[in-house]
Parts: structure tokens; C-alpha cells; sequence
């Protein structure tokens, strides 16, 4: 697969500004160390020369940012990588922004790196991170430098990367890749496998860390909702904490109903929850199901498709054999 | 100073819990340090920071301040307290020790909030040096020393012992009940120890981040630096760094009917959230870039201005490494911290 670098980017871009096919470039800026890079939005060949990194840290999706961006005058730039034009399908479905005020340029991605499995490796004290074919060298403050295969440091949504295929583009870079064969349900199974019991304490354990930050709601791209219930003072349901055990659940048990059927699996819940709760268990089990029940549905992969959840027909499963199934 | 052998490490705590409630670092299975209640046989993290920070024991996210109950024209208050236990909390590092004198500085001020200063009165800090610190951590921009940090007892960790060094009086009074697993010695190790956390902070990447261009009475400077919409552009508006941060200490009250009465409730509260200090009128700030700025002004301009320029972070650098778009403190005082930070 072709390797995309920065100076392809950068100069992509800065082509596309002087053809005035956009007015401005949303990409990244580096940070303090090699892992904290930063989404940021560039209106100049001389911002661009100057600031705009790409590197195996640049795992955000960007396609969120176009509710926001879309908003401005002009048309904005976006570089998407395979997963993230599945949320952009599913934004356009949903109808959160106007596409014509967007210019997508497809990236290939072969994986984008996880700091923390980095940091699980090697600990403390990462001082640089550089990538070497398929090898990263990492630069610590007290072992000197490691050398890690990158296929270990993958984050878990990469490692079981569901499509390398672009499903919106404007134009690509380097040649389109295929949907994967992705062993993404895995996790999922080994949850069904528990008894009721023991899947409540695997979620009580995981959700009682959660500290309402929300930062897996307002990053994920099926959410935008213009105000969330859960910070509408008047909704009734306002909750900015926690109580009890009850709570702590509620509200991710809502969130996954709430997007169930528009969830793309893009694991950005899970990518940036500080507390490291793999949230996209849950959205990945309503897939599964959605799949099993209705056929395989891939939110996002056409503009405009009925999703199951959505859609009747004839041939539905009843309510009372899809129960019949979830019990089994 | 006192020692104990990391051999006997259960003991010590065994010790300490018979007569307070004691908290330790310990690992879970995915690798990340939280605080418990140390029950027997626990094995303490050797992990740098845990992820929340110790403020917790002192102002929970969320707690019920009192109850009432009406009947007829008589209203009944229900004292719930509980935050009159002994505590002991063991491991605690430089950073997260300086911020509960930031802390003591909001609530200890007058009106004085009686929760938080019995908490603080029952708890006993066991702080620890960092011989590893992280890339992350910026402690010395605010003036803390991570070879001496605060604490009512000071620990310095070496590859087989613990030593101890009581600072204040409920430090000293801790000490005294653990003399059966101690034993006196460690000045040696503890100044070696020292002198190696110098040395390791003159190699950390933020070494030479400089808090100077910041500080009280500079509000006017800052607040309408147009730098601010592009700090901000990207800010998602979540409430990571502020929950994790070891000196926000914004907060929400609410009562709530219950089956039973009313509950006064308080949970942490964010300057990053839409209905931040939402009131009758609206919203005094509307954008995120209005919200991100009070954040960070908060810490490093208004809360100087009113606390004798005591700035209002530490360093832990727990924002670098959690924020979903990798913006922090370190960069906007890059951005706009004059000529010293360039």
C-alpha cells in the first residue's frame, strides 16, 4: 500500500487552495511529543508548510468536524481515511451537513498507533516515537530507544480494521483498498458466552469507572444531536454525574440505543474515553445483532440507505424470536 | 527517618488500617493505577500518577450534603454526613499534594465548606518522590519539587525499601503506630535518591516551560488574545480535563425530590460544558472558545489574581495525556506565554 506522508498532503492541498477548489484544510498540528497531535484547521500554503503534520498518531475522525465546519462560508478540505467516510456517508444520510461545502481527499491508512499500547510496552518517559517500515522506534527517558513491531501498537479498531475502502470521495490518494475480513466481532462473542451474571459485573466493573466527561459522546459522529438530553436542564433527565451504579449505566445504555443501526464502528468512544472503557462493545453487539436479525447492514456504506432499525419489511423478524435469539 | 522493607510492606499497611480507613495505588487488569481501599494482601502500583487524582477523597464527584424532610409547615434538616472517618491516603506524588493547598485556598476560605475541611482534617497524605517522571509532567513550572514533595509523610521508594520521613504533627502520629514495622535509617538512600530526581528533571521535555508571562492582575493582557479561536478550534467541549485535573474544583448543587424528602446534591461541575453557570438570563458564555478560555485563564490569570498568584495547576500533565484532540495547558502557554516559552 502506498505510504501517504506528510509532503503529499501538503502539497495536495496547497494544489487544491491555488485552484480555489477550497478555501481552507482541515488536518493536524504537532504537539509537545511524537503522540499529541492536534485537529487544525489551515488557510494558507504558508500554515500548512509551517504547522500540518500526518503521522501514525492522526487517528481522529474527521467527518464530526464537518457539522461545525460546514457552517462557515467556503468549502474546507478533508483528508479521510477509509473508516472515517463511513461516518461521512452517515452524517450526509442524517443530513448534518451540506456536501457540497466539502472536498474529500482519501487517504489510505494502514493502521494508526495507540500511545497507550505504547506506553503499556514501555512505560513512562516516551520521548520520541519515529516509524520504520513496519517497525517504531520509540526514544525513552529511562531504557534508552525500543523497537517495537507497529502491528502490536495498533489501536484495537485498526487491529481489527473493518474496511481499507473509501466509501466517499471527492478524489483518492493511491489505489482503493478492499472491506476487510475483520475479527472485530471476537470480543463481542466471548461477552455472549458469559452468563447474565457474569456480564453484568464485566459492565459494572468497566462502566463504574466512568466519570461523565462525555467525551465519547461529543466525539462520536452519531451524536448531534443540537442539545444532548443529558445537559438540557429542562429535559428532566439532566445528569452531569453519576449517583449510583443505575446511572453510570443508564446513560451509556441510552447512548447505545440512541445510535444503534447509525453507529459506524468507528471506535472513536473508545479511543478517547479517559478511563479506558471499551465502549464500543456495546455499539459493536447492537452491529451483531442488527446483522444476525435483519442481514449484514453496514451503517454508512451508501448515502440514503434504509437502515434496518428504521425500514419494514415483510419479512422482519418478530419481536418475539428476536427475544427468543438474544436469550439463546 | 524510619524504613520498612518492601518485603514488609503488607504489614505496614496492615498496620495502618487498624486504625483508619487506608487508600493505595493498585493496578488494574488493564494496567492503570486507581486508588482502593486496601484490603489485606493488596500489592501497591509502582505506576508514576494514578488516574484520577487524590483530590477525590477530599472533594468527591459527587456527594449529598444534607436531607430534608417536610411535614406540614415544619421542614426537618437530616444530617448525612460521613466525611468525619480517619483516612489515610499512601502514594501520593508531588504534584497531587501541592494542588490540595490549591484547593485549600477555595474552600477553606471563607465561607469555609465544612465538608471538605473535615475531610481534610481526618485525612493523612502520604506522599511519595517520583524517580520516573513522565514526559508529561511539568511540575516545576509551578515551583514544586518532586524530591520534596508535600505531604504529612514523605516517602522515597528504592528498589527494596521504603523510607519514611513525618513532616507534620498527624504525620508524626502516624509514625508513632508503625514503630513494631519500621526501623530508624534511609538518610543515605533518600539524599542519593534526591540528588537522581534532579538530574532526571533536567532531562524531561517541559523542563524549560516557563509560567512567568502568566499571573495575577493580567486578565486585561489575555482575554482578548485572538490566538484564543484557534487554541479552541478543535476543543470537542467534553469534560476530560477538568475531571481529571487535580485543582478544578467548580462544582453544581441541586436538590432533588426524593420518595422520602429533598436531597441536596452536589456533583463536579465543567467550565467546558454548554449549561456552565447557566442562570436565569442565559448563559454568560455561549461558544466553546469562550468556555475553553475561562479554563485556562481560571488557572493561570483569575485564580493568581485572587490567591496572592498561586497558580491554580501543577504539572501533573493527567490533560496531555487524556485530551480526545491533545490540546492542554502546555500549549496554550506556548502559544501565549511571551517570548520565554518560544
Amino acid at each position: 500500500m502506498q505510504k501517504v506522508t506528510r509532503e503529499t498532503l501538503i502539497e495536495k492541498a496547497i494544489a487544491l487552495i491555488a485552484e480555489e477548489k477550497v478555501n481552507r484544510v482541515l488536518g493536524w498540528k504537532a504537539g509537545e511529543f511524537s503522540y499529541d497531535v492536534t485537529p487544525a484547521v489551515f488557510n494558507d500554503a504558508e500554515s500548512l508548510k509551517k504547522d500540518f503534520v500526518f503521522t501514525d498518531f492522526c487517528g481522529a475522525n474527521f467527518s464530526k468536524y464537518l457539522v461545525k465546519e460546514t457552517k462557515k462560508d467556503g468549502k474546507v478540505l478533508v483528508f479521510l481515511k477509509p473508516c472515517d467516510t463511513y461516518s461521512f456517508n452517515q452524517l450526509l444520510t442524517e443530513h448534518r451537513f451540506d456536501r457540497e461545502k466539502v472536498y474529500v481527499v482519501g487517504i489510505p491508512c494502514d493502521g494508526m498507533i495507540d500511545e497507550n499500547a505504547i506506553k503499556a510496552k514501555v512505560g513512562d518517559g516516551i520521548i520520541s516515537v519515529t516509524a520504520d517500515g513496519d517497525k517504531i522506534k520509540v526514544e525513552t527517558l529511562y531504557d534508552g530507544v525500543k523497537t517495537l513491531d507497529k502491528a502490536e501498537v495498533l489501536s484495537e479498531r485498526c487491529a481489527n480494521c473493518k474496511s481499507k475502502k473509501h466509501v466517499a470521495y471527492d478524489e483518492l490518494i493511491g489505489e482503493d483498498g478492499e472491506v476487510a475480513d475483520s475479527n472485530r466481532f471476537d470480543q463481542v462473542e466471548m461477552l455472549e458466552k458469559m452468563t447474565p451474571d457474569e456480564r453484568f459485573a464485566f459492565w459494572q466493573e468497566q462502566l463504574s469507572r466512568c466519570i461523565r466527561c462525555n467525551a465519547c459522546r461529543n466525539v462520536c459522529p452519531a451524536c448531534t444531536c443540537e442539545k444532548c438530553v443529558f445537559d438540557n436542564p429542562n429535559s428532566g433527565v439532566e445528569n452531569k454525574a453519576a449517583a449510583d451504579s443505575f446511572e453510570e449505566k443508564m446513560f451509556h445504555i441510552i447512548r447505545a440505543f440512541h445510535v444503534a443501526g447509525r453507529c459506524t464502528d468507528c471506535g472513536e468512544c473508545s479511543r478517547v474515553c479517559p478511563q479506558h472503557i471499551p465502549l464500543h462493545l456495546l455499539n459493536r453487539k447492537f452491529i451483531k445483532d442488527i446483522n444476525t436479525f435483519y442481514g449484514d447492514y453496514q451503517a454508512g456504506e451508501e448515502v440514503g440507505s434504509r437502515a434496518p432499525l428504521v425500514n419494514y419489511t415483510k419479512e422482519d423478524i418478530e419481536p418475539v424470536d428476536a427475544v427468543k435469539k438474544g436469550d439463546e | 527517618m524510619r524504613k520498612c522493607s518492601l518485603k514488609d510492606l503488607n504489614a505496614l499497611f496492615g498496620k495502618i488500617s487498624e486504625s483508619a480507613t487506608l487508600y493505595i495505588p493498585v493496578d488494574l487488569e488493564n494496567g492503570k493505577a486507581v486508588y482502593k481501599k486496601y484490603s489485606d494482601g493488596m500489592k501497591m502500583s509502582d505506576a508514576l500518577k494514578t488516574e484520577r487524582s487524590a483530590k477525590d477523597f477530599f472533594f468527591p464527584q459527587i456527594e449529598t450534603l444534607m436531607e430534608f424532610k417536610t411535614e406540614g409547615k415544619n421542614i426537618e434538616i437530616i444530617d448525612t454526613r460521613t466525611e468525619t472517618e480517619d483516612f489515610v491516603v499512601f502514594g501520593v506524588r508531588g504534584c497531587d499534594a501541592k494542588s490540595l493547598e490549591v484547593l485549600d485556598k477555595v474552600f477553606l476560605a471563607e465561607p469555609v465548606d465544612s465538608y471538605y475541611q473535615n475531610r481534610r482534617e481526618h485525612g493523612v497524605i502520604v506522599s511519595f518522590a517520583c524517580s520516573r517522571p513522565s514526559e508529561t509532567c511539568f511540575c516545576q513550572t509551578f515551583g514544586i519539587d518532586p524530591s520534596e514533595p508535600a505531604g504529612d509523610i514523605v516517602c522515597y521508594k528504592t528498589d527494596s525499601e521504603i523510607i519514611f520521613d513525618a513532616k507534620t504533627e498527624k504525620g508524626k502520629a502516624l509514625m508513632s503506630k508503625l514503630d513494631a514495622v519500621t526501623e530508624n535509617g534511609g538518610e543515605e538512600q533518600v539524599e542519593k535518591q534526591k540528588a537522581e530526581i534532579k538530574a532526571v528533571m533536567d532531562k524531561l521535555p517541559l523542563k524549560d516551560l516557563k509560567a512567568d508571562a502568566f499571573g495575577a492582575d493580567k486578565t486585561n493582557e489575555y482575554f482578548d488574545r485572538p490566538e484564543w479561536a484557534a487554541l479552541s478550534e478543535s476543543c470537542i467541549g467534553c469534560g476530560t480535563c477538568t475531571f481529571v485535573c487535580p485543582t478544578c474544583q467548580c462544582y453544581d448543587i441541586k436538590d432533588y425530590k426524593t420518595n422520602k424528602g429533598v436531597q441536596r446534591f452536589r456533583c463536579w461541575d465543567s467550565c467546558m460544558y454548554s449549561d456552565f453557570t447557566l442562570m436565569a438570563h442565559g448563559n454568560s458564555r455561549n461558544s466553546q472558545k469562550e468556555r475553553f478560555r475561562q479554563r485556562f485563564m481560571h488557572k493561570l490569570v483569575y485564580f493568581p489574581t485572587n490567591n496572592d498568584g498561586m497558580f491554580s495547576c501543577v504539572g501533573c500533565g493527567r490533560c496531555i495525556a487524556k485530551c480526545p484532540i491533545s490540546m492542554n495547558i502546555v500549549k496554550v502557554m506556548k502559544t501565549l506565554g511571551g517570548k520565554e516559552n518560544e
